[in-house]
């Protein structure tokens, strides 16, 4: 047995140490708000925060997670993620919405680390996300909403 | 998809009836042959069964039903929309559910084609009209006094001159108990509240905090995974596995086979069942397969593609014919011919195909996944594997992304085999790799362009010769026919040119293949409008003027390209090294048309700025349409610029995105968005409309920008020769 702290709340999971982050996740805790895209760390999708830094959670084996702060999409609570929420609702950013938790907990990272991000930082913090709809420009626009929000 | 039932347009009559003192409920009539016309009360119901789409109870609750799946286009607020704006109910004030196939909602369950508003515009309005004139007439009878003085507004029916009010709530028996009017009023345009407003869509809120659920995200008790190794080489057959390494991986529960089927492309996998998916993962990578590839291991896309130009040398057979045109270019004093080639593509949408399915008591099935066509997995799985329909449930989830590739399927198929085998709720999830290699694929199209100008460079001969493999797959083809999907649109253009004939030249590929978001119009729009610039150039014409010169009569595509022009700026001139293209594709879902700016930089071009214009008619959200055609820009331009899907040794060479990539927030330009939404009776799609004229309107500007004509895609935007 594993124990990871994910969203402040212990779990204990009976994951193989190689098991990647994101299945004892969604398989094991039950959190789905967490995507598989790829499995590779192309697209994204699995991004959660691990003591706040965005990482892939598809290429990230459990056994590094553990005695670490996992964040997932549904942990996300602060002043940063609301606002960028309420810009991802005022600007009607997703579309079919799959990939766009990931592109949340990689903005989020973004306005903490710049809370007034020039469009190469979006560039910068955000390619790695890929979004097969195509609203990467709502992303940027809301991503500057959301800063100008914080503010 | 070029799918739609032709009998849609009879759901103009509505039926009424109450569920043991519910409350009101409206919807369609819907007998087991399709849907029909029901015109009165007294018909019993033993001969139909009712399609309820709007349900109030007597708390006043309004549930109404979508029909169609929401897979990124928004049909989870336009849909709804329509029987709200009627009823005279606030999108956030009803409870939205999504319908699972069943027979009662009707056979038009799918989405596909840019079809779900264009086809239901007027009847769903009329579903929610005439529950709004059975609430008027149950208030007016409360209070005995005429229906003319009552009102709805805000789920409430108000009596003018008093102020008296009463909820939906409280009516919804009364109402329940009268006859639905089969032609009820509806509103007039001007007094919409909902209809051609930026509505915001009720399914965003969910997400962006991780609460929305895909197909992916359904679990059920005692559920298991699984894992599939299908042969990467296309045709091949399963001769034997051995699964002995594979059941000693930790979590693995079982090893059994599966058939995957597509049309009538199928083919066995292997399929590793484990208590968790990573477990099911590893216990695949473990499997010793055995495979026949039945001679399709030397099967590769620079022969296959050689091939195709071979075939072009055939005549073909006629799609479309006007005038003489072996006479006239035979005899015009200049002609023109080009070869325009066009990828693979993969869909790739970013939630991976999946499937949960539950067998109860072998004659019962349960399935939750995302699907564009609930109603034919209905109707299909329940023929297939013998199962009733009332016991067939399946619960569509949010699809995260279609694009056509849920129209199809088969990894459905899987998970309702390996459910039953194992007798537990099995969740079959294809990896990405499965994706980007299995396909279905977007087909490829080859055209054989020619075209014509008299001494004035005035066109008046073109033909456009398409050579491809047909969606369907099929291998013993009628070459004495043209394929319609594979020739979309190419004769559907507006422009006035005398003398035309368009040819089709059917050549065999094994692959699975599928329709892809806007089908065969985003390779042919490429083919056929780039190959118009060409006889502009030829013409020395500008691009805009020489087209605008075919357009005498009115028509959307006139008016598309002056709105195009005036919104960018057409006869402004642009800065040294920059250039500009147009152009625009009308087909069965719709019509648009961009204008985009390109500049040079280094040896490669810079997309500065992309101006769309679609025709709607009528718009049901105008900012969703803007999201629509943003997005459709830039899946056309991942289409037009990165690799594609190509094959060696029988298989797929891509795997993921790194070798099949997407493009990225970087890469991605400023569109610029401009509605047509001039009213009349014509309605337009959304979805797809955007896709096709986008690669031409690019390599147009590249042309014009460094004299570089791009006949084939994709091509590397850093080198322009």
């Amino acid at each position: 047995m594993i124990t990871l702290n994910i969203n402040n709340t212990p779990y204990q999971v009976d994951a193989s140490a190689d098991m990647p982050l994101l299945w004892a996740i969604r398989d094991m805790v039950g959190l789905t708000g967490t995507k598989f895209g790829c499995g590779m760390a192309q697209c994204g999708a699995c991004t959660v925060h691990v003591d706040g830094k965005p990482v892939r959670s598809c290429s990230f084996p459990v056994a590094a997670a553990v005695g670490k702060k996992i964040t997932t999409i549904e942990g996300m609570k602060d002043k940063i993620t609301e606002a960028i929420q309420n810009a991802w609702v005022e600007l009607q950013v997703p579309q079919c919405g799959y990939c766009q938790s990931g592109q949340i907990m990689s903005a989020t990272a973004l306005l903490k680390a710049k809370p007034n991000p020039t469009d190469a930082d979006i560039d910068a913090a955000m390619q790695g996300n890929l979004c097969r709809c195509g609203t990467y420009q709502r992303i940027r626009s809301a991503i500057h909403r959301a800063a100008e929000m914080i503010k | 998809m070029n799918q739609q039932n032709s009998q849609i347009n009879r759901r103009n009559f509505l039926r009424l009836t109450s569920l043991t003192g519910a409350g009101l409920v409206m919807g369609l009539g819907v007998k087991a042959d399709g849907l029909s016309v029901i015109e009165n009360l007294g018909t019993s119901t033993a001969s139909f069964e009712l399609s309820p789409l709007v349900m109030i109870d007597q708390t006043g609750l309004v549930t109404i039903f979508n029909t169609k799946p929401e897979i990124g286009q928004g049909t989870y607020q336009s849909i709804p929309a329509l029987i709200a704006e009627e009823l005279e109910v606030a999108m956030d004030k009803i409870v939205i559910k999504q319908t699972g196939g069943e027979k009662k909602y009707g056979p038009a369950q799918f989405v596909g084609g840019s079809s779900s508003v264009r086809t239901n515009y007027t009847n769903l309005r009329k579903v929610g009209a005439a529950a709004k004139e059975m609430l008027v007439k149950a208030a007016s009878s409360t209070w005995n006094v005429p229906v003319s003085e009552c009102y709805a507004e805000n789920a409430t029916i108000i009596h003018r001159p008093t102020g008296k009010k009463l909820g939906y709530g409280e009516l919804a028996e009364a109402a329940s108990k009268l006859e639905a009017p089969k032609n009820p009023t509806l509103k007039d345009a001007k007094d919409f509240k909902i209809l051609g407003k930026s509505a915001p869509r009720p399914d965003i809120p969910m997400k962006v905090n991780g609460t929305a659920k895909f197909g992916i995200d359904a679990s059920v008790p005692g559920m298991v995974y699984a894992s599939i190794e299908r042969c990467k080489v296309f045709g091949s057959k399963l001769v034997s596995f051995d699964a002995t390494a594979a059941k000693k991986v930790k979590g693995v529960i079982a090893v059994e086979t599966c058939e995957r089927i597509h049309g009538i492309y199928k083919s066995e996998g292997v399929a590793v069942i484990a208590e968790n998916y990573w477990a099911a993962v590893q216990g695949r990578k473990a499997l010793v397969v055995k495979w026949d590839h039945q001679g399709n291991e030397t099967f590769n896309s620079k022969d296959y593609e050689q091939s195709l130009r071979e075939a072009a040398k055939k005549e073909g057979a006629v799609e479309h014919k006007q005038g003489d045109f072996d006479k006239a270019f035979a005899e015009a004093p200049t002609q023109l011919t080009a070869f325009y080639e066009t990828p693979v593509v993969s869909h790739s949408p970013i939630e991976p195909m999946n499937c949960l399915a539950s067998w109860q008591d072998g004659n019962k099935l349960e399935i939750w996944t995302s699907t564009q066509v609930p109603g034919s997995v209905m109707n299909d799985f329940s023929r297939i594997y013998g199962v009733k329909q009332e016991d067939l449930k399946l619960n569509v989830l949010f699809n995260g992304g279609g694009f056509g590739r849920r129209l199809y399927p088969d990894y459905i198929h899987e998970a309702v085999q390996l459910s039953k085998k194992v007798g537990k709720p099995v969740k079959s999830v294809w990896s990405r790799e499965d994706d980007t290699q299995q396909g279905p694929f977007r087909p490829l199209t080859f055209s054989a362009m020619k075209g014509a100008l008299d001494a004035n460079g005035k066109a008046i001969a073109f033909q456009h010769k398409v050579i491809s493999p047909t969606l369907d797959m099929k291998k013993d083809y009628d070459i004495t026919k043209a394929d319609g999907t594979m020739t979309e649109g190419i004769s559907e253009q507006k422009y006035e040119i005398e003398h035309m004939k368009n040819l089709y030249v059917h050549h065999y590929v094994h692959i699975p293949l599928a329709a892809w978001r806007a089908v065969t119009s985003t390779t042919l729009a490429f083919s056929h409008e780039c190959f118009l610039d060409e006889m502009a150039v030829a013409a020395k014409k500008d691009p805009m003027a020489f087209r605008l010169e075919m357009l005498t009569k009115d028509s959307d595509t006139k008016q598309i390209l002056n709105k195009l022009k005036e919104v960018s700026n057409w006869d402004k001139k642009l800065p040294a090294g920059w250039g500009r293209g147009v152009a625009q594709y009308e087909f069965f879902a719709g019509q648009a048309g961009f204008v985009i700016e390109v500049s040079k930089k280094g040896t490669g071009i810079k997309i500065e700025k992309v101006y769309a214009v679609i025709d709607l008619g009528t718009v049901v959200n105008p900012d969703n349409t803007r999201a629509q055609v943003e997005g459709a820009a830039v899946m056309a331009l991942t289409a037009a610029i990165k690799g594609g899907i190509t094959f060696d040794k029988g298989a797929t060479v891509q795997s993921n995105f790194h070798n099949n990539p997407l493009v990225r927030i970087n890469e991605m330009p400023k569109v610029e968005v401009h509605i047509l939404a001039n009213g009349g009776s014509k309605i337009k799609g959304v979805g797809e409309p955007g896709l096709p004229p986008f690669a031409p309107a690019l390599c147009n500007a590249i042309f014009a920008a460094t004299g570089k004509r791009i006949r084939r895609l994709p091509f590397d935007i850093n080198k322009i020769a």
